[in-house]
């Protein structure tokens, strides 16, 4: 644990007095990496092809998601095997609002508001029953998640759209966007990109609020129940309240990914949210290493880079179709095994250590 | 200090491959703006398939036998002098995948067009995609009526017949054979199911005593069987996928419930039910003898047809082109997909474009000739596919032909035979047709 304590930025212990004179609050110093982030997010969609333009907006909602799980397990100590099932409310809920062809639809932002909600809502039900209990019952009860809520779209296939889903629209760029954009770059905006923009948008949005809750008083809290639920206790922290409510913050992030899935595959069909998901979500987490924003997004990069550039790899070594795509899950494990022999702390846990060690 | 260097570059070249590779796609060269895919000695092609995960048995050999299919051509020169490329990618029968893949063929890969993409909810996820950026979205690998909806998706067209029609030929030989027999329809819970009980009822309405869906995903289907026990179903009709005829055959055996069974065409591959069978049954049935009796429908030549000309070409294309393992069913579909494109390439003349392929198939698709049994309903109307089945047995490993091969369409259109012998392979292995103008 010696290298979440030393990523962590300083606490705000030292109190308001210091905010008063100093500008460089933690809200400020997180918002202005965010802003810088945001620029190169733009230099990057501008200067990419369509298809990576494509393939970015796809690590976003996993990253939207896997930077909500890290906080859940990494943070607050609690696992969970149905995050997948919550992305699914999350995109269900936007399909219905949005409906297939999207005319006198709430505006976006709304609806993917109301997603987070919804999914949170899911979420408070699901953390109560989590916070009673432990390791392998907690992953045992959100993996029932996981296996139930796509039957569920299957079960109601009249409103839910069964095995074939829910055609969702896909936003139309607005036009003041393309202005803008046009203004900085000369570059038009076509679809795959704004739904990029709007993904990453998002993401560094969800991040900001992560990051803040993190450094904060909650995140405290949430570290004090992972580390020791007794200590915990005798400190006058109520553990229940505080598990449930690292839940909904955490459900509400997958919620807000679902609802980017939603609008960038144009679907949701149960198919899609199989317990591979899930468990893609908590390797992304681990990979990336366990507890950390960064890491969330490196794991996301990995599970959305890794798969396409094996099978590239394996099909200019001459391997056919079926073997080079059949490369891709087999490296994948093996890239999942060897970080958990070599480096169980994940990518940003080697690189904090070669970091500090020079 | 070093160590930090190293980490520095490592995390920026790290960056730089993930977010620089790939680069701006070429613009269009001097002069006449070159068609997406083509190029004077080259023609793109993409197609996405399960190669990994549970639908992968099977199915993922189809794009093996369209491969095969496609180095035969490009071996005898290619069409019109172009060598076809085919690329397939594995989507694992997950729509989000799909989305992902196909945005890869028709954006990294630059693809001509997309052929056969297999299933009814993977497909349906990138349907849109690639009517609004006009990809040609050639017979697509399943047998829904989605893919007919020319006013909307223009570019779409279906393949193998419809559930519907195939549904229809099955109610009518049940109708006119079996007339005093109580009809059971057992049916997967989706369009599947759904658009064959339209079809099945238009004859079969009084003598259907119970309909009974499972919900893919669910293998326990007990339930269901003793309900058709129940109602004193003496003839089952089956429209389910491959997993459900072996989960449907086991239950049954269990509860002594011996109907005449009835399975749609692509619930009744005997070699994928029979290992199907053995595996769900833990070695206690090894092989499709269950099968036995068991009625089917038709309507590619298959390897249990060693005689058909048009099994002896694909058996001959599989030997010279073919990776390992044996010509298969899937494979033979692949191979007789890969023949209807090369024909409608054809059509298309010596300088195609994505709208005049689409075109090529409108106006002579219904004319193609190939190992189907009965032609394509193409016109610039209807983009719906093969449009007929033959009604056969499976005996001993092979099947035996009960009805000539029968035609209609959606809706209540007339079943009628289909006039004339099917058409020999030309003498090469590869159509001629001509284009289209």
């Amino acid at each position: 644990m010696a290298q979440q304590t030393l990523q962590e930025p300083p606490a705000a212990t030292t109190g308001r007095r210091r905010l008063r004179w100093r500008p460089r609050s933690t809200f400020g110093r997180h918002a202005l990496t965010v802003v810088v982030a945001m620029v190169a997010v733009m230099l990057v969609l501008e200067f990419t092809s369509p298809f990576r333009n494509s393939q970015l907006a796809t690590m976003s909602y996993y990253a939207i998601a896997a930077a909500g799980l890290t906080v859940l397990t990494g943070v607050n100590g609690q696992i969970s095997l149905g995050h997948g099932a919550l992305m699914a409310v999350g995109a269900y809920t936007t399909g219905l609002l949005l409906g297939p062809d999207g005319d006198g639809a709430l505006p976006l932002p709304l609806i993917m508001l109301v997603a987070a909600t919804v999914t949170a809502l899911v979420g408070t039900v699901v953390g109560a029953a989590a916070a009673r209990l432990h390791g392998p019952y907690l992953a045992g009860a959100t993996l029932a998640l996981a296996v139930a809520v796509p039957g569920l779209a299957i079960y109601f296939d009249h409103t839910l759209g069964g095995e074939q889903g829910l055609r969702i629209a896909s936003p139309e760029v607005p036009g003041w966007f393309d202005a803008t954009i046009y203004f900085l770059f000369a570059h038009e905006t076509p679809s795959a990109k704004y739904l990029a923009y709007l993904g990453w948008g998002t993401l560094l949005l969800v991040l900001l609020l992560l990051a803040n809750l993190m450094a904060g008083r909650v995140g405290r809290v949430w570290r004090a129940v992972r580390d020791d639920e007794v200590a915990a206790e005798l400190a006058g922290i109520r553990l229940g309240r505080v598990r449930v409510l690292a839940f909904v913050v955490s459900a509400a992030c997958a919620g807000l990914a679902g609802a980017v899935l939603g609008v960038v595959v144009r679907l949701a069909a149960p198919s899609g949210f199989t317990i591979v998901l899930s468990l893609g979500l908590l390797t992304a987490v681990v990979v990336g290493g366990l507890g950390s924003l960064v890491g969330a997004l490196l794991g996301s990069a990995l599970l959305v880079f890794l798969p396409p550039a094996v099978t590239n790899l394996g099909t200019a070594a001459g391997l056919d179709g079926t073997q080079a795509a059949q490369l891709a899950p087999f490296v994948y494990g093996v890239v999942l095994v060897l970080v958990m022999l070599l480096a169980p702390t994940g990518a940003v846990g080697v690189f904090t250590k070669v970091w500090r060690k020079r | 200090m070093k160590a930090r260097a190293l980490c520095a570059t490592l995390a920026a070249a790290l960056l730089l491959s993930a977010c620089g590779a790939g680069g701006r796609p070429a613009e269009g060269g001097a002069g006449a703006e070159a068609e997406v895919g083509i190029t004077p000695t080259s023609v793109k092609v993409g197609a996405h398939f399960p190669l990994t995960g549970v639908a992968a048995p099977g199915y993922s050999e189809i794009p093996t036998g369209t491969k095969a299919y496609f180095d035969f051509v490009n071996a005898a020169g290619g069409v019109h002098g172009r060598q076809i490329e085919y690329v397939f990618r594995d989507d694992a029968y997950n729509p989000t995948q799909t989305s992902q893949i196909v945005n890869e063929l028709v954006l990294q890969d630059q693809v001509f067009a997309i052929m056969g993409g297999l299933g009814t909810p993977t497909h349906s996820a990138v349907l849109d995609q690639l009517n609004s950026e006009g990809v040609p979205d050639l017979f697509v690998s399943s047998g829904s009526l989605l893919w007919d909806h020319p006013a909307d998706n223009p570019m779409t067209f279906g393949w193998q017949p419809d559930y519907e029609i195939e549904a229809k030929i099955i109610g009518q030989y049940v109708a006119q054979n079996f007339p005093d027999s109580r009809v059971g329809l057992f049916l997967q819970d989706d369009d599947l199911g759904r658009d064959a009980e339209i079809g099945a009822r238009r004859y079969l309405e009084s003598q259907i005593v119970a309909a009974e869906r499972y919900t893919p995903g669910n293998t326990d289907v007990a339930p269901q069987i003793a309900a058709l026990q129940a109602a004193g179903a003496d003839l089952v009709i089956g429209f389910n996928v491959p997993s459900y005829t072996a989960l449907s055959q086991l239950q049954s055996l269990r509860l002594n419930y011996q109907p005449q069974w009835i399975y749609s065409n692509i619930g009744s591959d005997p070699t994928l039910v029979g290992s199907l069978l053995a595996r769900f049954s833990e070695g206690a049935v090894t092989d499709a003898g269950l099968l036995e009796g068991v009625l089917t429908t038709e309507y590619l030549p298959g390897v249990d047809t060693p005689e058909s000309p048009w099994t002896q070409l694909f058996q001959r294309v599989w030997d010279a082109h073919g990776g390992e393992g044996e010509l298969t069913n899937y494979r033979v579909y692949g191979m007789a997909e890969a023949y209807t494109f090369v024909q409608a390439l054809q059509a298309a003349g010596p300088n195609p474009t994505r709208e005049g392929i689409v075109e090529a198939v409108e106006r002579s698709g219904a004319t193609f000739e190939g190992p189907w049994v009965a032609p394509f309903r193409y016109s610039a109307d209807r983009h719906a596919g093969i449009s007929g089945v033959q009604v056969t047995r499976i005996t001993g490993g092979t099947t035996e032909n009960l009805t000539p091969v029968l035609v209609t369409d959606n809706g209540d259109a007339p079943i009628t035979e289909a006039p004339g012998e099917p058409p020999a392979p030309p003498a090469d292995g590869i159509p001629d047709v001509q284009p289209a103008s």
